[in-house]
Order: structure tokens, then sequence, then C-alpha cells
């Protein structure tokens, strides 16, 4: 196992949402701190800093990954997706972002990027999903806006349309 | 848990001739929060060499600061400065107090620590981490004295005294008398009262405060960042503090903010503090506030302990109220409390027609954080006394709740209803929207439900609330805290100036400017539906902007996003701002198209004669002619490029001679009744239904509408079964982590049905009135007269979790049994800490013996410890880093052996303290050859904790207290070749060092 000089910065180098990426870090550096200071992606965003509030999810080599629970340096060579990779471009939405807006499922949009990271695993394991398995895997996720219903309505929605092939399935 | 039924997607209201006001169109604001491009603060980017500051804090609830040693953060490479209370004091003065009284409130510790997570110093570095790095290196000596937290307590003979200005902890204490309630209670057949501890709570929002502050020495001058949501009059404070006149103190507010729920408003002391850290340290500083400072020391709605007693009439007709309420504003009377009290002045008598009233409103403070803005604002505390007294008045005289409240409503043809208290209650139709609730909601049907459960045995209840929503504060209600010589002393305040600009640039688009400072409300859409309608344009053509920016924009002191006061005021003044501008384009159009000016119509991007549509004219050529051709313009128009309308409604008085105010202008309407179960074994209280019926007038954007009701509903629901800033005897703050304040998730929280009625508001431009805080107003009093009913109980308090339940269900809990380890004494509320486990380490009891009495064997076992030092044979000393969670920090540990018998036993006694924390452990500790030449070592420790580490929680603490005492044993066996360990315990020496305060060691 590597160690690493605790008062040296590494290079760290990993796959966000399909290109590769390079930054420095500090050992202690949290990824959720990497991704967005070092890299940008400012998308991610930090509700709580101990695991709890869900904001900072992202998926890690095809698992959800609470960022602010995980260092930097863990992820070298890792394929990462945040929230910059959901829309298929810059103006167009995807089919669960869609939902989103559709049914008011955000509103000040803090918590939301976790929240849709969470769904978009979830719905790619389970296409044809039930409330209460929505409202289960969201459970771990903090929003004080919405009152969680139109969170899980949008998901929903979101299935059915996936499920369904026929559909256009973008718009901007 | 509660299931919500999920109803079929609401379709989204995007064409058609109908007005775009009223529809539910699809939100401007979402596509970049959906795609990760939100611009929050901390997602902007700073000007280079801008520096981090973190800030130390006290982990004592009250305590004298004896000295602050900085020395060796200041030398930590990359630490630009270092602020102490003395530093801060040398650039500011003392923030403004909202009463008159000789105390001064600063945003750091002077000589004083008086709550737990007060600032005590500023360290400004390179960046975060490594300001945080210095932070552990200063050693702040403290002398604590008598914490009092109960607001109650504050108030008694012999209590701590927080301020030395505000005698015996009383701030404020004013009488107010309306009507004859002396004559109304002593013929009254029947006097109910109920006395309620309302509880701490706060709505927490997901991003935390953020501030990036600069000084421009020349000109002696301040600009500042900050998720900041208002009121605006705090920015006369902070430049007062800054000691700048308000032109130069530049406030800007980033385009995006994560929630506020008026905890945003908090943020403003430390805006003063990263402001004068920037001045001091010469360059930009930003601070973004992590989540244990948040819940620990941003701000709180205020605790209250009521005492309310009612003249009442043999058929249930309330006769007079008699109010005496005690407010607790924490360590600080901090601007602008205590308004909490005081919003709902003119409201005290809720819904109901109730023409005497007697009111006795104290201040106190306790050595909790200090208070301010907080969803409902006033109106829970006071629902929860009011409603629970209506339920208990239907009780004791055998009437249906619902009876009750409809024998005391407001007549239907009484609007505008000038309240005993002086509010002037808008319009409504209370009778009529209860009416509707009760049939659309089906309560017939729930009381069956009732009837069947409790035929089963089973804890089933239902709770009514009728509340009155106030929104859009009258800026002069908190001077009712002044008696009226004081007030015209001060000159009157009142008011509630709203700001709109809408500008035509030279292509003729529309952009939209407002001081309303949204946070998530989606305040960009509704006003582009709302001007959109005016210039018969779509609402894609019409840009708004609401970020503020008080040196170019048009503010006042009531800018900002509080009291409700967006659709009612703020909408509504960009409406005639519009109206402004489109008055003056009519009479351009008119002088084009050759008609009166009374015939023009706006419509489909065009100008066009009512009479005649084709004749017409593109809308965008109208409008850009101000800037391509002002000299064409009839000579009366003026220009058409930008309008600016201050609103402010005539309605809001000052208070009058008698204390009269009418605290609100609008006054929304909402009857909600529910059905819970509580479950016999868990004590869970599971929400069957919930109706709730809201007029809050002309509704702007349904879709929002709902959003804001479902919003509060949760948050509601989270305060009255989950949530509590709950605090120790001794001051320590108990729920620091989110895994210990409980936010309610998706399991949690049903969907409530939702009824409307619409009766506009006469005083409002649109007819609206505000709805984001009636839920947080009637749900916790709704839900616990629910409770009430299914445990057929008299006293309520929340939240209304399990093991509060189980006082009711089944009596209170016996003490523990006797025996066990005798505990070292320590002080009541501190978190306790025992254990004891057995540990097998190779060599004979003579050689582990004289380890656990070596420095530097210790040194090199102990989780975390720097350095041991022995200062007699008996006495140590060590520093050692420890985290938990979110809580890492070094502490000095000083103990001393007793009892000594070697190699036998010895008893360590010994206390740490650090900043995060500190705490006093006792322990036992046996040695016993096991007979192959190892030895078995016993122990047993008795631990106490406070301060900031406590807030962690139990669970966090017992599970990293084991995981120190394994590395410890591990350790120690290592050292001694071999070996194991058994029990979960903790370690004998490192009871002292670390254990006696603490948690898991982090390296």
């Amino acid at each position: 196992m590597t160690r690493l000089n605790s008062n040296a910065r590494h290079a760290v180098r990993f796959t966000l949402n399909g290109k590769p990426v390079e930054a420095e870090a500090e050992p202690r550096m949290l990824l959720s701190d990497f991704l967005r200071h070092q890299l940008g992606a400012t998308g991610t965003h930090v509700g709580c800093e101990h695991g709890v509030c869900g904001a900072c999810t992202v998926i890690v080599d095809g698992m959800l990954t609470r960022s602010c629970l995980t260092l930097a340096a863990q992820v070298d060579g890792c394929e990462i997706r945040t929230v910059e990779g959901l829309a298929p471009s810059a103006d167009r939405l995807g089919v669960l972002q869609q939902a989103f807006r559709r049914n008011h499922a955000l509103q000040c949009g803090f918590c939301t990027a976790g929240i849709l990271m969470s769904l978009d695993h979830y719905l790619g394991e389970n296409p044809a999903p039930t409330e209460a398995g929505i409202r289960d895997l969201l459970s771990g996720h903090l929003c004080r806006c919405t009152g969680y219903t139109p969170i899980i309505q949008a998901a929903l929605e979101a299935a059915a349309q996936l499920a369904s092939p026929t559909k256009e399935t973008s718009d901007a | 848990m509660v299931q919500a039924a999920v109803k079929p997607a609401s379709s989204v209201d995007q064409s058609g001739d109908r007005p775009w006001v009223g529809r539910s169109i699809e939100r401007v604001e979402d596509a970049a929060l959906l795609s990760g491009r939100g611009r929050f603060i901390d997602d902007l980017g700073v000007q280079p060499g801008t520096l981090h500051a973190t800030i130390l804090r006290s982990p004592h609830a009250h305590a004298d600061v004896l000295s602050i040693d900085t020395e060796a953060a200041r030398r930590l490479p990359g630490v630009a400065a270092v602020l102490t209370g003395r530093d801060v004091k040398a650039v500011t003065t003392s923030l403004v107090v909202g009463v008159k009284a000789p105390v001064e409130c600063w945003p750091i510790a002077m000589d004083r620590v008086r709550y737990v997570g007060e600032p005590v110093a500023v360290i400004v570095a390179t960046d975060r981490a490594r300001a945080e790095d210095a932070a552990e290196l200063i050693n702040v000596e403290y002398r604590p004295r008598g914490a009092v937290v109960d607001p109650l307590g504050a108030l008694a003979s012999g209590a701590p005294v927080l301020h030395d200005g505000f005698p015996g902890n009383l701030a404020s204490d004013r009488a107010f008398r309306y009507g004859d309630p002396e004559k109304a209670f002593a013929e009254a057949p029947h006097r109910f009262s109920i006395d309620i501890k309302y509880p701490r709570n706060s709505c927490t929002p997901i991003e935390t405060y953020g501030v990036i502050a600069s000084h421009d020495a020349g000109e002696d001058a301040f600009e500042v960042l900050a998720n900041f949501q208002g009121p605006f009059s705090i920015h006369t404070v902070i430049a007062r503090a800054l000691k700048v006149p308000g032109n130069r103190l530049r406030l800007r507010t980033p385009p995006d903010s994560g929630g506020s729920f008026g905890v945003k408003q908090g943020v403003f002391p430390y805006i003063v503090l990263i402001a004068a850290a920037a001045r001091v340290a010469g360059k930009p500083v930003k601070w973004i506030e992590d989540r244990l400072e948040h819940l620990t020391a941003s701000v709180s709605a205020t605790n209250r302990a009521t005492t309310l007693s009612a003249a009442v009439a043999a058929d249930g007709k309330i006769l007079a109220f008699d109010w005496d309420q005690v407010e607790d504003c924490g360590a600080h009377l901090r601007a602008p409390e205590p308004a909490t009290l005081y919003r709902m002045h003119g409201n005290l008598t809720g819904a109901y027609d109730i023409r005497h009233v007697k009111i006795r409103n104290r201040v106190v403070v306790t050595n909790k954080t200090p208070t301010g803005l907080n969803r409902g604002f006033g109106g829970p505390q006071v629902y929860f006394a009011l409603e629970r007294l209506v339920q208990r008045i239907a009780i004791g005289l055998g009437l249906d709740p619902l009876v009750v409240i409809k024998r005391n409503l407001i007549d239907a043809g009484a609007f505008p209803y000038r309240t005993a208290t002086g509010a002037l209650l808008d319009s409504g139709n209370y009778q009529e929207a209860i009416v509707r609730a009760v049939e659309q909601g089906r309560l017939a049907e729930l009381k069956s439900r009732r009837d069947a459960a409790r035929a089963e045995g089973r804890l089933y209840g239902i709770g009514f609330t009728a509340v009155v929503e106030p929104s859009v504060s009258n800026m002069g209600y908190i001077t009712t805290v002044l008696t009226a010589a004081e007030r015209r002393k001060a000159g009157p305040k009142n008011g509630a100036q709203a700001t709109a600009t809408v500008g035509l640039d030279p292509v003729g688009s529309v952009t939209v400017h407002v001081a309303s400072v949204p946070q998530g409300q989606g305040h960009r859409t509704v006003l582009s539906q709302v001007v959109a309608d005016v210039f018969g344009l779509q609402p894609g053509d019409i840009r708004v902007n609401t970020e503020i920016d008080t040196a170019k924009d048009a503010w006042s002191i009531a800018s900002g996003n509080y009291a409700s006061r967006f659709a009612a005021a703020v909408a509504g003044t960009a409406k005639l701002a519009a109206e402004r501008v489109a008055g003056r384009l009519a009479r351009i159009a008119a002088g084009q198209l050759n008609v009166e000016a009374g015939d023009i119509v706006f419509a489909k991007g065009f100008v066009a004669s009512k009479h005649n549509p084709e004749n017409r004219i593109a809308f965008s050529r109208v409008a850009a002619l101000s800037h391509w051709s002002p000299g064409s313009l009839p000579d009366d128009a003026g220009q058409t490029i930008r309008e600016t309308v201050f609103w402010t409604p005539p309605e809001l008085t000052p208070p009058d001679e008698d204390d009269r105010i009418n605290s609100s202008l609008c006054h929304g309407f909402i009857f909600d009744f529910c059905g819970v179960e509580i479950d016999r074994v868990t004590l869970e209280t599971r929400i069957d239904r919930y109706v709730t019926m809201h007029d809050c007038g002309t509704i702007l954007h349904p879709g929002m509408v709902n959003g804001q009701i479902r919003g509060g509903f949760a948050q509601a629901l989270g305060a009255a079964l989950y949530e509590e800033y709950a605090y120790a005897d001794d001051g320590s703050f108990l729920t620091g982590t989110l895994a210990d304040y409980l936010l309610p998730t998706t399991t949690e929280v049903p969907e409530p049905e939702i009824f409307h009625m619409e009766t506009p508001s006469p005083f409002t431009p649109l007819g609206a009135k505000g709805v984001g805080e009636g839920n947080c107003m009637s749900t916790p009093v709704c839900l616990a007269n629910a409770v009430a009913d299914a445990l057929g109980v008299a006293d309520i308090t929340l939240p209304l979790v399990p093991a509060r339940l189980a006082e009711f269900v089944r009596g209170a809990e016996p003490p523990p049994p006797a025996g066990g380890v005798t505990a070292a004494p320590m002080r009541e509320g501190d978190r306790r800490l025992r254990g004891e486990g057995q540990a097998a380490v190779k060599g004979v009891p003579e050689q582990v013996w004289a380890m656990l009495l070596d420095p530097a064997t210790l040194q090199s076992v102990i989780p975390g410890c720097q350095r041991v030092d022995k200062v007699t044979d008996t006495h140590f000393r060590a520093d050692v880093t420890l985290g938990i969670g979110p809580v890492t920090g070094r502490y000095r540990a000083d103990v001393e052996l007793f009892d000594l018998d070697p190699p036998h036993a010895v008893t360590l006694r010994g206390g740490a303290t650090g900043a995060l924390g500190f705490g006093s452990a006792e322990g036992r500790i046996t040695l016993a050859p096991d007979g192959q030449g190892g030895t078995t070592l016993t122990y047993s420790y008795d631990a106490a904790i406070g301060g900031k580490v406590a807030s962690i929680g139990g669970r966090l603490l017992d599970g990293a207290t084991r995981v120190i005492i394994g590395q410890f044993f591990t350790a120690l066996a290592r050292k001694a070749g071999g070996g194991g360990t058994t029990g979960s315990g903790f370690s004998l020496f490192a009871v002292l060092a670390k254990l006696s305060s603490l948690f898991g060691g982090r390296r």
C-alpha cells in the first residue's frame, strides 16, 4: 500500500464524467473539496461533512459514494460521475432532470445534485421502481425545501418514461 | 413509516391565452440547478490571494476568558492573522441591542464566553486546513462560571447573571392591556389555563453560512458577498459595527442560496467578524461555516415559556385572554430580537373574535446560542399555546374542539377586522374555509376511522387547528417593545418598503430587478409571469435578476426575503413598475397608431388598438424608442428606459399610544386537521391523514404555493416529532450533528392533503398574501392536539419523541439499579462514559506496571498522543489529539495516581481540557498474573465530558471510545510483545489523557 507524505501534495488522477482529470491534493483533502475547488466541479455540494445529508453523493466506479467521507487520494484511477455529467448536452436536460423541473421537485437546489445521482444510479438498476423503494433509497438524503413528495413523483415519472422506448427523451 | 399516496404528475401549464399569473409554469431557475451550474456562494471564484478563515469557539457555556495564547498559531506557516476579541474591538464597535439597556453585543467573546460555540478567535490563513491547524495550537484558559439554560430558571433569584446590564437576566418586561380583561375574567363562568414550554429548533438550511469580505484601506470601505437573506435593516447594524457610513459597506448576495427559512439573517455577526479579519489581514477573507458550527452556533428559533389563561362562557365563547410569555433569546439580544416575541403581537387572538386581552411579555437571556429569524417566527410559539388551550376548553366543557373553534371565529362579514391588539385582518371567510376543509378532507370518515381504531384498542387521535398567518411585516412592530414615551423619543418606525425596477434595453427586451433575495422560492419565475402579463409577452421574454448589490440597486430596510413578503409586496411592486412603464409606452404607441391611449392593449408581443387589433406595432419597437429616438416621444411621455417603484402599504402604521400595532399587512387563514396513530409498542407517531386548508388570497403560481406548504409542513413535522436543539443543564450543546438533530426524511414525511380557497387581499396589488410560514405555525400544535386526543393527556411537550410519549403511556422510567462503579463527582448534565473490561498483556505484572508509569511508553501507545511529561512520579501531563466524527481537537490532560499498590493496582484521576471540550475521569486498574507468564489487566472507568464534544451525541461517542480503548490496548500489547484485549472499555492511563474527555484517535 502506498504511503503518502502528509506534508506533501500528491497528484490524483481519475476519470470525471468520461474525461481524464488530474490535480494535486494533500492526503487529507476530501474528494468533495477536490472536486469543487481543485477541479471546479462545483455542482456537487457539501451540506454536513459527516455523511448524513447526502448532498455530496457521487458515483465512484459504479458505487454511490459520499464524497465528503472519501479522501481524494482514495479515488486515484477511478471512474467518477457527478451531476455535471447527467445532461445529454449543455442546453438540454436528461429525462430525470426534466421530470424534476416538471414536478417542482427542487426549490433551492442545494441538495439536488446528490439526490439526482442516487436516483440515476438506482433507476439504472431498477427500471420499474416502487414508491416505497424510492422512498427507502432517498431516506439517505435530506431536503429542507420540498417535503420530498415531488421528488418521489419525479423519480416515478422518469422511470416510466425511461421504460417507454418511443418517447422523446430530452429537451432544452 | 408513513407513506404518501403520490398523485399523478401535475401537468405543466405552458400555453393558452389566459394570464400567466396563476399558472404552474416550469421554473426558469431549474435548468442550471439540475445541471450542477448553480452559483451558490462557495461555487463562485474569489480574487487571487484571498485568505480563508476558521473560528475557534468556546467549549464552555459560561466562563471568564483568562488568557488566550496565540503565539504558536501565529508562527505556523501560512497563517496571516489571528484575531481575538481585543483585535476585533480595535476595529469595530458593539452591535446594536434591540432594547434600551447598558449592554454590549459583540460577534466574538471579549472577556467572557456566554454560550457553547461563541467565537473566541478568528484564524486567517492561506487555506482552511491550515487555519484549522493553527486553531488547534491556540491555548485558551477559562474559568468556568455557573450556567443557566432554562428561561424560567434564568429569572430565579440566585441564577447566574449573564450581563450586568440585564439584572436578573431580564432584558425586557412589558405589560399590555386591551379592553377590560379583569372584568371579563371576574364575570366569566369558566377559566382555563395552560403552561407551555416550547422547545428550541431551527429550519437548518442544507447550505451553511458563507461570507467573503474585503476592505479598501484607502477609502475605508468594505465589500462583502454573503448569503445573507435580509432584512436589510441589518445593513445599518453591520455598517455601524464596522464604523463606516452605509455607503462604505457594499453588501452583495450570490445568485443562488441553498435555503434559508429565516436562518441566514443570522449570518450578520459573521459578516462583521470576517470583514474585521479582512481589514486586519489586509486581504480578502473567505469563510464557509461547517455543519457543526451551524447547528451549535448559527442561530435558532426562540424557546418560550408561556402561561395562557382564558375567560370562557358556558357555550365555549372565549371572552378574554391573559398571556404571560417568557421569551428566551439566548446569550445575546441580537438584532432584530426580541422581534420573535412581537411579530405576532397584533395576532395574539388568532382567528378569533376576542376583545379583552392582557399580556405580560418578558425577554430573558440564557447561556445558549443567540436567536434570530426562523420560518414561522413567533407563530409556532403563540399558536401552540393558543390552540392547545382551545382543545383544553373543549374537553373541559364537554364540547367538540371544532365547535369551540367555530364559536369563536371572526365573522365573515367583519373584514377588514381590527383585532383587540391592533392588527387589521384584511380579508377572509373562515367559516367557509372550515366547511370546505371538513367536506373535502372527509372529516366524518376520519372520525369513523378513529372510532374503529379505538374499538380495536389502538391509540388513535384527531387534532384541529385554526390559524391566522400574518405576512409582510410592519417594520415598526418591534418598537412595541418600547413604551409609548420611549417611542416618541426615538421617532416613528413603520411601513415595509418594497422596490422593483423594470428596464427596457435598446432592442426592447425587458429586465426586472427586485431586492427580494430568494433562497429557492422561484421569485424569478413568478416575476416573469407578472411582468409578461402587463406587457403581453411570454415569461421567457422577461429576464429577472434577484441578486442584490447595495451599492447599485434600489433597496430599503424592508428589502430581503422574510415575513413571507414576496407574493404580497414584491411581486405586486413589480407589477406596479411594469404598469408605469406600460402606461408611457401606451401613450407613445397611441401617437404612432393614431388612437387614444385608452384604446391601447398589450398582447402577444404587440401594442395594438383594442378596437382594431390589426392596427398594431411590435412591442420591442415601441420599447426601444426611448433609446434610439427620444426626440420622437410625446412631450409628456418621459423616458421608458427604466422605472423603479417603491411601494409601502399605508395600513402599516406605527404602534399607537395604547400599544395597538398592525404588525403585518396580510393575514391568510389556515385550518388543519389530522388523524394520528401511536404505536403501542414503539410509541412512534404515525400520521394517518393530514388535511390543510389555505386561504392565501390570490395564488400566483399553484405549484410553488403547494411547494411552500409541503416544505413548511415537513419542517413543522420535524419540529413536532423529532427536532430539538438540546442543551445539558451545564449549557453543553447536545445535538451538534445531523445524526443527533434529526431531520425528517422521505420515510417520515407523508403527503398532506392540501386545499385552497382564494379571498384576495384588498391591500396588495395582486391580491396575494404570504403562504410560506403557515404550516410551521399550525402543524406542530395540530399534531400535538391529535396526540393528546390519542393518549388522553393534558400536557404535551414537543418534540413528541417516543421516549417522551413513554412517560405518558407507561409512567416515568425507574431509576437505574444501585451498584456499579463509583463515579467521580461530576456536574449534572455532563455526558457520562462508563465501562470496564479486561486485557491480556504479555509480560509479568511488574513489567506491565513499569510500562504504564513510563512516559515514553505511554506516549507511544496512547492514540493521538503528542507528548507525555512526568511532573512527579505520580503526576503526568499529556498532549493528545483526538477526533470523533466532525470534532477533532487537541487536549491537555492532567492525571494523578492514587492508591498505588505496585504492581497490583492503581487509581487514576484526572481531567482534560481543549478547544473542543473538557472532561474528568476516574479509573481503577488491577494487574494479576495469568499463570502463563503474562498479565491480566482489569480496568473500570467513569468519565464525564462537556463542551463541544458533548454535542456529538452518545452513539458516536460510545463507539469511538471503544475504538480508542482498543487502539490503546493493541498498542500496549504490541509494545509488550503480543497479547490482546477483551471487553470494551477504556484505557487506563488513557483514561486520563484522552479518555477523560474524549473520543476517537485520528492518527
